[in-house]
C-alpha cells in the first residue's frame, strides 16, 4: 500500500528548528532546516542521525526545500550540508537565497566570536553551502528529478517566503513554512490554489489567537510609542533586522511625518542600509501597494530613521531605537534592555513570538526580576508591552489556508502542544478530516490511494464518449478494453486493437442451441410468431425478422426447423457468440417456455 | 488541429491555434510599419512639415492635395497616423478562449483584440513583459496623443484611389482595417485581463491543455510556450535569443520532443552580427561628439537601450566622453530605468549575482548617480533648461513618425556634424528617414537584432528534433534584396510548413491516445496476464467518468442486490443488459487434451472425427456436437442449459481472454 510517512526533527509541537522529513512516492525531502533559539547545545540543531547513522545524507535525501530566511528555518543548513554532508539540491527563492547566507553569517559571528563557541560552522561553510542551492521562481513547476516536482507559493510573511508543493504523480504534499493571511504595510497575502493535497502542513503559532484588526493594533502601538516619547522616556523595540522591521519602519516614518515630530529614531544595525536595499530590489515580493508607488516613491527609503551607534544609548532624552535581535536573546537589544530596564519611564515593545527560555519570553510572562550572568539579578522597572505583529496566520487565517487548499489531511507544526490540540479539533470537526500533530520524532503514516494513469486510444475513448451522450445511457455502462502493459508503459485499448498489436487470431467461440417447440404450423409463422412474441419482450433490443426467414435480436441469430421426426414440433436454432453469452442463454430459457398463444 | 494566421509580419505574430477543445491565440503583434506611409507629427510646429506641397495626379488633379503631401518626390498621408491590425475576420474571436503573449513587442495590438471583438478570455504573460509592455503603450498613446491632428484622412483609402498613388502607398494592404491608436482607457482595461505567469509554470485550460511559458532569452520576462496535452506537444518559439545579452538565458532542452514547433521572431538583419553593430554603435557615437556634433539614437524606452547603456558605461571613460551628457528623454524613461533593477529573477547569472550584494543589476542606476545620464518625460519642462550640446540623445519613437524624436530631426538634421544611429531593426531607415529629405547630418545604419539568426535556427531544430516545422512564408525563401543567399531560409526535414496573413494551416497531427486515471480499487481488481516477455495484458471492464475533460475509470457496480420479491417483477426486468460485454477470446484448442479434460469430468463417449479444417467432437448420448478448428469453436447441443455451461466452461479454460 503506498504511503506518506511525515516525521518532524524539530518544530514537532514546538516553535524552533524546524525540520520536517517527508517520504512520498518513494521520494524523501526535508522541509526546512532550522536551529533552536532556546538552546545553545546540541539541541539547537536537529538531529540529523535520525536520517542515516553512517553514509553521507545525499543518499537518503532527494532534496531539501527551504520556505524562508528566518534562522529556526535555515540556520542548521551549513552544518547539515557542510558538517554532516550533503551534496543534494536545496531549494529556495530568490530573496531567500539573498539573504540567508547574511544572516547565518551573523549567528556564525554572534556564536564564535561573541560566546567563543569551538566546532562552529566557518564562513566558508556557509559559502559552500549557498553553492547548492537552486533558486526557484513563485508558481515554477521544478522538476527535482523525472518524477519529483515542486512548485512555491507565496507566503507574505517575509520577504521570499514561500509555501512549497511536493508533488510526485497523483500525490502531494504542501508544506506552508511560516505564513500571514493577511496583508500588511510591506507584504501581501498568502495564496495557495485549490490543489488539493493528500496532505497540508501548517505551522500553527498562532492556533488559538484571532488577532483584532491590524489598524487597531497599529494605532495601538503609535499610541504607547508616542505617549513614551512625549514624556521624556525611551523606547526599545527588539526586531530580526529584515522583515517585521521594515514593516515598523514604514509605520513609524509616516507617522513620525504626519504628526511633524523631531525624536530620533534610530536602527542599530549595520545590516539595516543593506536590508533596506535587498527591499528594494526584491520589491515585486512586496504589496500591491507598494510595487505600483515604487517609481514614485520608494518606500524603503527612509528619512526619519537613522543609524544608531553604541553611544546614543546613554544620551538623555527620549529616543526609538529599533535593535537586533528579536527576542532579547543576545546582541545589542539585550545590552540596551539591561541598560533601560530600570527606568520607569521606558518601555520595550515586543513585536513578536519570544521562543521559550529567551529574556524577550521571561518579561512578557510577567518575570520582572531577571538572573544574568554572573548571577546578576536585573530589576525590570521599564514598562513591557507586547504587540503582535509577528505575520503568522491567526486561528482564523490558518482555517482559511486550509478552505484555499483543500487537503485530505492536515499535520500541524511550529506550536505549542497545548494550542495544536485546540486547533486540530476544530479542524477536524469544519473540514471532516485528519488532522495530526506529531512530537519530534514521531513518525505519521498516511496511507493513499493514487489512481494510475494510462492512455487509452483515441477511438476506444470517443466510442465511449458518444455513446454515452445518448439518452438510453442512464444505467452506468460499461467500458471495455484491454490493457497493455509493457515496460513502464500502459494503454488501454479496444480489445480488437490488442489482439491485432501482438499479432494474436481472435478465437471464436459459437453457440447453438436446439429448443424444441410444439407448433403445428409452418417454420415460418412460427419464426414470425417468436418475432413478435420477442419484440414485445425485449423493447430495448433491436428485434427484426430478415427477409429469409431468420429472426435476429441484436447479433443473435434464430432459425426455425422442421422437425425430421415429429411434424408438431418445430425445432428453434439459436445462435449465439461467446461476447452475446448473456443474451443468449437468456434467450433459450425465454423461447423454452413456449410461445404465447397466438390469437386467432 | 487548426493554424489561423492573422498576421503576415513575421516578427509581429498573431495567429490562433485550436488544440483539442481550446481555442489558443498566440501573440498579438501589431504591424506600425504602416506609420511610414505617414507624415511625422512635430512636437513643436514645424515650418518645413506644414508647408510642404500637396500631391496632385499625373493629369494635374489636385483633389487629393488635403491628404497627401509630397516630400523630396515620396507621398505622404498627412493624418493620424494609423496601424496594420491583425485579421479580425478570418476566425470570431470572441471564441478566443486565451491569449498567451511571448513578449512585450508582440502584445501591442491587444486592446484592439481584447476590446472590440467581443473577447471575454485570460491573457497570460510574466511580470516584466506585462510592466514593459504597459511602458511601451504608454508611451506610444502619448506621443500620439500629446499632439492632437484635426485631419483624419480617408479618401485616398477608396480603392479605385489607391490604384492611383505611387508606391508604397498604392500597394499598401488593407489599407481599410487601418486603426488609430487605443486609448489609455483601452490600455487599461486590456492590461487588466492579464493573468501573471513564471518561467516553466504549468497552467491547465479547462483539464484539456496545458500552458507553460519558457525563458526565450531575448528580453526581460520574454518567454517561449510549450502547448500540450499528455500525448501531443506544440512548442511556439518566438523572439528567442541565445547571445548572453540580460535576460536569462534561453530554456532549449524543454523544446525537445515536439510534434509541431511554431517558428517566430528570428531576427531581421540576419547578415548583421549584433556586437559588431554594438562595436560601430560606439566608435560612431565617439567620432560625432569629439568633432562636436550631436548624437540622436531613434529608440524603444526598453530593451536593446539597456545594453547599450552599458556598453557606454564600459566606454565613455576610455573615449574620452566623460563630460559629454546623454539624454534620455521618454514619458516612461524613469519608469522603464526603475523597472530594470527590480526584475532580477528574470535576468541572466551575471545580473542576478549582483543583486545579492546587493547592488543593482544593472550599471546605468552609477549612470544617473554620478549625473552622466539624464533622463525626462519630454523636450518640455526640466530639459530645455538642462539642455547642453554637443550631446547624446536617445529618445523614440524609431519610425521618426512621432514622440521627440521628430522634434531632433528637424533641429539637428540640417548640420552635416550631427548623427543619427539608427539601433532598432522594425523600420528600414530610409523610410524612416523620408519626409525628413534632403537631410545633412549623417545617418548610421548599426541594426541591433539579438533574434536567432539561421545558422542558430539550424542547429536548434537539430537538437530538438520537432516532427513539423511550421514558420512565416518569408522564412522559407532567401530575403528578397538578397535572394542568391540560400543559406538565409530555414532548411529542415521534412520542409517546413509556410503561413502567410489570412490563410488557415491544417497541422499535421495524429491524435491517437488520451490519458485517463484508473482508480486505484478498480486497478487492485485487473488479472495481468503475461503474452509475450515484458508484454502482459489484462482485460478492463470499467465505468468510465469524464468531469471537466479528465477521464476517470472506476470499477463497475456490483450486480443489484435481488429484491428479493417484495417488487413484482416484469419480464422485462430479467432481459440483461446487452451492453455487458464478454472480452474477446484468443488462443486455441489442443484436441487430445480437450479429450482427456472431457473424459476427466465425467464424459464417456467421446469421440473425435478429423475435418478439413480440424475436427469434431461428437458427445453422443447428448446429442452435443463440438467443431474445432484453429480460431473457433462452435458448441451445438440441445437446450440444456446446465451441460452447455459446463461445456463453456471446459473450452474457456484453453483460451485467454481479453
Amino acid at each position: 500500500m503506498p504511503e506518506i510517512r511525515v516525521t518532524p526533527l524539530g518544530a514537532g509541537q514546538d516553535v524552533g528548528r524546524s525540520c520536517i522529513l517527508v517520504s512520498i512516492a518513494g521520494k524523501n525531502v526535508m522541509l526546512d532546516c532550522g536551529m533552536h533559539m532556546g538552546f545553545n547545545d546540541d539541541r539547537r540543531f536537529p538531529d540529523f542521525s535520525y536520517i542515516t547513522q553512517n553514509g553521507r545524507l545525499t543518499d537518503f535525501l532527494d532534496c531539501v526545500i527551504i520556505s524562508h530566511f528566518h534562522l529556526d528555518h535555515c540556520g542548521a543548513l551549513p552544518y547539515f550540508s557542510e558538517m554532516v554532508g550533503y551534496d543534494g539540491p536545496i531549494y529556495m527563492t530568490h530573496p531567500t537565497q539573498a539573504i540567508c547566507p547574511i544572516l547565518l553569517e551573523d549567528y556564525r559571528k554572534i556564536a564564535v566570536d561573541k560566546k567563543g563557541e569551538a566546532n562552529f560552522f566557518t564562513s566558508q561553510m556557509i559559502k559552500d553551502c549557498m553553492k547548492k542551492v537552486v533558486a526557484v521562481h513563485l508558481h515554477q513547476t521544478v522538476q527535482v528529478d523525472d518524477e519529483l516536482e515542486i512548485k512555491a507559493y507565496y507566503a507574505g510573511h517575509v520577504l521570499g517566503a514561500a509555501m512549497f508543493q511536493i508533488k510526485v504523480g497523483s500525490e502531494s504534499v504542501v508544506y506552508t513554512g511560516d505564513y500571514n493571511m493577511t496583508p500588511d504595510r510591506h507584504l501581501g497575502a498568502a495564496w495557495i490554489d485549490k490543489c488539493r493535497p493528500n496532505l497540508l502542513i501548517t505551522e500553527s503559532t498562532y492556533a488559538t489567537t484571532i488577532r483584532d484588526s491590524k489598524r487597531c493594533r497599529e494605532r495601538d502601538f503609535l499610541k504607547k510609542v508616542h505617549e513614551t516619547v512625549e514624556r521624556g522616556g525611551k523606547v526599545l523595540i527588539p526586531v530580526f533586522a529584515l522583515g517585521r522591521a521594515q514593516e515598523l519602519c514604514i509605520l513609524l516614518e509616516t507617522f513620525w511625518e504626519r504628526m511633524n515630530l523631531k525624536v530620533p529614531i534610530y536602527f542599530s544595525t549595520g545590516l539595516t542600509e543593506k536590508a533596506n536595499h535587498y527591499y528594494k530590489l526584491f520589491i515585486t515580493w512586496t504589496n500591491q501597494k507598494i510595487r505600483k508607488t515604487f517609481v514614485q516613491r520608494n518606500m524603503f527609503e527612509f528619512k526619519h530613521i537613522k543609524a544608531f551607534d553604541r553611544a546614543f544609548a546613554d544620551n538623555p532624552g527620549p529616543m526609538v531605537v529599533f535593535a537586533t535581535p528579536g527576542m532579547l536573546h543576545a546582541g545589542q537589544s539585550l545590552q540596551i534592555f539591561r541598560k533601560w530596564a530600570g527606568n520607569e519611564k521606558n518601555m520595550v515593545i515586543m513585536p513578536g513570538y519570544c521562543v521559550q527560555g529567551t529574556v524577550g519570553h521571561k518579561i512578557l510572562s510577567g518575570q520582572r526580576k531577571l538572573e544574568m550572568e554572573g548571577r546578576q539579578v536585573l530589576e525590570v522597572k521599564m514598562q513591557v508591552e507586547y504587540m503582535s505583529f509577528s505575520a503568522h496566520a491567526d486561528a482564523k487565517g490558518i482555517m482559511q489556508l486550509v478552505g484555499q487548499a483543500e487537503p485530505e489531511s492536515v499535520l500541524l507544526v511550529h506550536g505549542e502542544a497545548k494550542k495544536m490540540e485546540f486547533l486540530k479539533q476544530k479542524i477536524e470537526q469544519e473540514f471532516r478530516v485528519n488532522c495530526y500533530m506529531p512530537a519530534n520524532g514521531e513518525t505519521v503514516t498516511l496511507p493513499t490511494s493514487p489512481s494510475i494513469p494510462v492512455g487509452i486510444s483515441l477511438g476506444l475513448l470517443k466510442q465511449e464518449m458518444a455513446q454515452g451522450l445518448l439518452p438510453e445511457a442512464k444505467k452506468p455502462r460499461l467500458l471495455h478494453g484491454t490493457l497493455i502493459m509493457k515496460d513502464s508503459n500502459l494503454r488501454l485499448v479496444s480489445s480488437e486493437q490488442a489482439l491485432k498489436e501482438l499479432g494474436l487470431a481472435e478465437h471464436q467461440l459459437r453457440f447453438t442451441c436446439r429448443v424444441h417447440l410444439h407448433d403445428t404450423r409452418k417454420e415460418q409463422e412460427t419464426a414470425m410468431r417468436v418475432h413478435s412474441h420477442l419484440k414485445s419482450i425485449l423493447k430495448d433490443h433491436c428485434v427484426q425478422h430478415l427477409p429469409d426467414g431468420s429472426v435476429t435480436v441484436e447479433s443473435i441469430l434464430i432459425q426455425a426447423a422442421a422437425h425430421s421426426e415429429d411434424p408438431g414440433t418445430k425445432v428453434l436454432l439459436v445462435s449465439w457468440t461467446y461476447q452475446d453469452e448473456e443474451l443468449g442463454s437468456y434467450l433459450t430459457s425465454l423461447l423454452k417456455k413456449g410461445l404465447p398463444q397466438a390469437p386467432s | 488541429m487548426k493554424l489561423y494566421c492573422l498576421s503576415g509580419h513575421p516578427t509581429l505574430p498573431c495567429n490562433v491555434l485550436k488544440f483539442k477543445s481550446t481555442t489558443i491565440m498566440l501573440d498579438c503583434g501589431l504591424d506600425m510599419t504602416s506609420t511610414l506611409n505617414f507624415l511625422p507629427l512635430p512636437l513643436v510646429q514645424s515650418p518645413r512639415l506644414s508647408n510642404l506641397p500637396g500631391w496632385s495626379l499625373k493629369d494635374g488633379n489636385a483633389f487629393l492635395d488635403k491628404e497627401l503631401k509630397e516630400c523630396s518626390g515620396h507621398v505622404f498621408v498627412d493624418s493620424v497616423p494609423e496601424f496594420c491590425l491583425p485579421e479580425t475576420e478570418l476566425i470570431d474571436l470572441s471564441t478566443v478562449d486565451v491569449i498567451l503573449i511571448s513578449n512585450y513587442h508582440c502584445m501591442m495590438a491587444l486592446p484592439y483584440i481584447t476590446e472590440h471583438t467581443g473577447f471575454t478570455g485570460t491573457v497570460y504573460a510574466t511580470e516584466p513583459t506585462l510592466q514593459i509592455g504597459r511602458l511601451l503603450m504608454e508611451e506610444l498613446v502619448n506621443f500620439i496623443e500629446r499632439v492632437p491632428k484635426a485631419q483624419s484622412a480617408s479618401l485616398w483609402k477608396n480603392k479605385d484611389i489607391q490604384r492611383l498613388l505611387p508606391s508604397p502607398l498604392k500597394d499598401a494592404v488593407e489599407v481599410s482595417t487601418w486603426r488609430r491608436c487605443y486609448t489609455m482607457q483601452e490600455v487599461n482595461s486590456a492590461l487588466s485581463k492579464i493573468q501573471l505567469v513564471g518561467y516553466s509554470q504549468k497552467i491547465e485550460l479547462f483539464g484539456a491543455v496545458q500552458v507553460t511559458p519558457l525563458s526565450s532569452g531575448y528580453a526581460l520576462g520574454s518567454s517561449n510556450w510549450i502547448i500540450q496535452s499528455h500525448y501531443e506537444k506544440v512548442s511556439y518559439v518566438s523572439g528567442s535569443s541565445l547571445l548572453t545579452t540580460h535576460p536569462q538565458p534561453m530554456d532549449q532542452a524543454s523544446l525537445k520532443n515536439s510534434d509541431v514547433l511554431i517558428l517566430t521572431g528570428l531576427t531581421q538583419i540576419p547578415t548583421a552580427n549584433p556586437d559588431g553593430m554594438v562595436g560601430e554603435f560606439c566608435s560612431n557615437l565617439a567620432l560625432t561628439v569629439r568633432n562636436g556634433g550631436n548624437v540622436l539614437v531613434p529608440c524603444y524606452p526598453s530593451g536593446v537601450i539597456y545594453d547599450l547603456l552599458e556598453c557606454l558605461y564600459q566606454y565613455i571613460d576610455s573615449a574620452g566622453l566623460s563630460n559629454v551628457p546623454f539624454y534620455f528623454i521618454s514619458p516612461v524613461a524613469n519608469s522603464s530605468l526603475e523597472f530594470s533593477q527590480i526584475f532580477a529573477e528574470w535576468l541572466c547569472h551575471n545580473k542576478q549575482s549582483k543583486v545579492y550584494l546587493p547592488e543593482p543589476p544593472f550599471p546605468h542606476a552609477e549612470l544617473i548617480q554620478t549625473n552622466k545620464l539624464k533622463h525626462y518625460p519630454s523636450i518640455h519642462g526640466d530639459f530645455s533648461n538642462d539642455f547642453r550640446q554637443p550631446c547624446v540623445v536617445f529618445t523614440g519613437h524609431p519610425s521618426l513618425r512621432f514622440g521627440d524624436v521628430v522634434h531632433f530631426m528637424e533641429l539637428w538634421g540640417k548640420s552635416s556634424l550631427n548623427t543619427v544611429i539608427f539601433t532598432e531593426p522594425d523600420f528600414s531607415y530610409l523610410e524612416a528617414l523620408a519626409p525628413y529629405q534632403p537631410l545633412a547630418m549623417k545617418c548610421i545604419y548599426c541594426p541591433i537584432d539579438t533574434r536567432l539568426n539561421f545558422i542558430q535556427v539550424s542547429k536548434l531544430l537539430k537538437e530538438v528534433q520537432p516532427l513539423h516545422v511550421v514558420c512565416p512564408e518569408q522564412y522559407t525563401q532567401p530575403p528578397p534584396a538578397q535572394s542568391h543567399r540560400m543559406d538565409l531560409l530555414i532548411d529542415c526535414q521534412p520542409p517546413a510548413m509556410s503561413y502567410r496573413r489570412a490563410e488557415v494551416l491544417a497541422l499535421p497531427f495524429k491524435r491517437r491516445y488520451e490519458k485517463i486515471e484508473i482508480m486505484p480499487e478498480l486497478a487492485d481488481s485487473l488479472v495481468p496476464l503475461e503474452i509475450k516477455p515484458g508484454i502482459s495484458l489484462a482485460a478492463v471492464s470499467a465505468v468510465l467518468h469524464t468531469k471537466d475533460n479528465k477521464h476517470v475509470l472506476q470499477p463497475p457496480p456490483r450486480p443489484a442486490q435481488s429484491t428479493s420479491g417484495k417488487k413484482r417483477k416484469r419480464a422485462s426486468d430479467d432481459v440483461p443488459d446487452c451492453k455487458v460485454l464478454k472480452p474477446l477470446l484468443s488462443g486455441s484448442i489442443p484436441v487430445e487434451q480437450f479429450v482427456q479434460t472431457l473424459e476427466k469430468h465425467g464424459f464417456s463417449d467421446v469421440k473425435v472425427e478429423d475435418t478439413a479444417k480440424g475436427h469434431i467432437v461428437l458427445l453422443q448420448e447428448a446429442e452435443t456436437l463440438i467443431q474445432i478448428e484453429e480460431d473457433s469453436t462452435h458448441i451445438i447441443c440441445d437446450n440444456d442449459e446446465t451441460l452447455r455451461v459446463r461445456l463453456r466452461d471446459l473450452v474457456l479454460k484453453f483460451l485467454q481472454k481479453f
